[in-house]
């Protein structure tokens, strides 16, 4: 069983200009990305969205399949909603009846336009995370939470934290598989019986991993104090971010996107 | 020069444990009385048996643990009194090495985790920059600055955490067994960049349980018990005969033998490179 094989984050390698954009302007262009997502009111407006998402899919150069694989865990959700609208929604014409179920002109039009609303929320927030790297995703945070430091938010040491989980994961997976080998040598199954079996299984996993996990701690915190560590007060960073123009652009796209959504609710051709 | 120190410590006594009412017994100090002094640009090994209070005198060295009783100085500052304020002073003179090389890594990215001593200190960007980029080719790890830790083997792992240290300029750099967890190739690429640190005019002190290690210093110290039993250059600390576990490195065993069968080796032969020289000399003359 190789642990190591979940993949971590889901970047995707690349060079694009959507690669090279500031952290700080990917996510906040997804962050109104998102939020457009709900001033739409109709499909025809939906039409804006989709053109501003595969614009920038296909500025990503990220082939479309890698983007729809962040459907897959969230399929289930997705038909649910969906399910739901279609049923539970009573009001316009019925096309059916079944029992106390009626199925209405108005729940397949609202079936149809959450499931859609969901899966462009999807696409758009694993672009993002496909587009830039998990370290750099988390200096944008820290650089955008910053302001928020003077009201009592720790953005540095939250920073810091995402940091050290990030650099930690393969570290933790690697010990796992150790342990892992090490329990099945004694005898231990991982592998079959019933779920009460299996979840009394992972106990001799659990223990040994925290153990760990602690030791690790411990010692990075002693090297990290060794590194002149003090938290975040009187540190400078090797990396400035700097806007170049492709953040201009961006930005500047998205305002104009976002405006055009917020009319297309004014206009009722659209 | 003779007597610049860089480290002085000062009847030095720890305890990790303290009662709260009663001093520690004697039995408790991992370290017990320990006055020794380790002169600027001086390659120090220091050696001795598991438990033996080797890590615990290393984080001495740069305020990582404070003395129970007596002090210690860097760079004629006293670690008690500066940790009060800013121990980062200190920490920036004496730079530590530890024996996991998975356990010191900051970053998933190699060139971040350099940065981060630096960055630490409030250097310039530019600056950290520079000095990232002259560590890491001075470990010979440039081309792989964009990497992940966790690709790399524990050598390669371990010259990042030394390109660290040295991103940081430190005067003084401590390495707590270092190679203890590396395979032969990466033991002896540490060696080679700790002898390149040596040579830069840096203080060294290399703790490690390989003699052959500790042969290539100026001075050697062995650590018993928390207590230093034996202090000297490595050719007279080779000639004692009270080393008790510690084995003998190669070189100075094999002169035992020549001169056993007759060969004059001299005392002050310890590493493999200085016997093979003078059994060079010796064919030629
Ligand atoms: N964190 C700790 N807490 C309590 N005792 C410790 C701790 N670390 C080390 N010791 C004890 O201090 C003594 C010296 O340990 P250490 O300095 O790690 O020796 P060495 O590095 O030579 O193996 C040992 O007896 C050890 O058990
Ligand atoms: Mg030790």
């Amino acid at each position: 069983m190789a642990v190591r094989d979940i993949t971590l984050g889901q970047y995707f390698p690349g060079e694009s200009c959507i690669h090279r954009l500031d952290p700080r302007v990917k996510i906040v262009c997804t962050f109104v990305y998102l939020i457009s997502l709900f001033v739409v009111k109709s499909f025809s407006a939906f039409l804006l969205c989709i053109l501003f998402l595969g614009t920038v899919i296909a500025l990503s150069k990220i082939p479309f399949k890698f983007i729809s694989k962040g459907l897959k865990p969230v399929i289930f959700l997705i038909i649910l909603t969906m399910v739901i609208n279609l049923f539970f929604v009573s009001t316009g014409d019925v096309l059916a009846k079944l029992g106390p179920i009626t199925i209405t002109k108005d729940g397949i039009y609202r079936a149809l336009f959450m499931g859609l609303r969901l899966v462009l929320l999807i696409f758009g927030s694993s672009l993002m995370t496909l587009t830039t790297k998990p370290i750099e995703l988390t200096d944008g945070m820290e650089k955008l939470l910053s302001p928020l430091a003077k009201i009592g938010l720790p953005a540095h040491e939250l920073a810091m934290m995402m940091t050290i989980a990030l650099r930690f994961i393969p570290t933790l997976l690697d010990e796992t598989d150790k342990i892992m080998k090490a329990q099945t040598a004694r005898g231990a199954d991982f592998e079959n019986g019933s779920i009460k079996e299996k979840a009394k299984a992972l106990i001799p996993l659990l223990v040994p991993l925290f153990v760990s996990a602690f030791r690790i701690a411990g010692d990075l915190a002693m090297a990290m104090e060794a590194r002149c560590y003090h938290g975040g007060s009187g540190r400078t960073r090797m990396h400035q971010m700097k806007l170049g123009k492709g953040d201009a652009v961006a930005i500047a796209v998205t305002v104009i996107y976002l405006a055009l959504v917020i009319l297309s609710r004014q206009l009722p051709l659209l | 020069m003779a007597s610049d120190p860089m480290i002085q410590l000062k009847d030095v006594r720890f305890a990790y444990e303290q009662g709260e009412d009663d001093t520690p017994q004697a039995a408790e100090f991992a370290i017990d009385g320990v006055s020794f002094n380790i002169e600027k640009g001086s390659f120090v090994a220091i050696v001795g048996s598991n438990g033996s209070g080797k890590s615990t005198l290393a984080k001495h060295m740069n305020a990582l643990l404070l003395p129970t009783s007596g002090e210690v100085l860097v760079d004629d500052l006293n670690t008690v009194t500066e940790s009060q304020t800013q121990p980062w002073e200190i920490r920036k003179r004496v730079g530590m090495v530890f024996q996991n090389p998975d356990n010191q890594l900051v970053s998933s990215v190699v060139e971040d985790d350099v940065a981060f001593g630096p960055e630490n200190i409030g250097i310039e960007p530019s600056e950290i920059r520079r000095r990232v980029d002259e560590s890491l080719q001075m470990v010979g790890m440039y081309e792989h600055r964009k990497k992940g830790p966790h690709l790399l083997s524990g050598g390669q792992k371990q010259r990042i955490a030394i390109a660290g240290v040295i991103a940081m300029d430190p005067e003084c750099v401590v390495f707590d067994e270092p190679t203890a967890m590396l395979d032969p190739k990466g033991r002896r690429e540490i060696m080679s960049i700790i002898r390149k640190l040596h040579s830069q005019g840096r203080t060294v002190v290399l703790i490690t349980h390989f003699m052959e290690e500790a042969a290539e210093a100026d001075r050697i110290i062995i650590m018993e018990h928390g207590k230093v039993h034996a202090d000297g250059t490595p050719a007279q600390i080779f000639s004692r005969d009270d080393l008790g576990v510690l084995a003998l490195p190669f070189a100075v065993k094999m002169a035992k033998r020549l001169r056993q069968s007759g060969i004059d080796v001299p005392a002050d032969i310890v590493t493999d490179e200085q016997l093979a020289d003078f059994l060079c000399s010796k064919e030629q003359g």
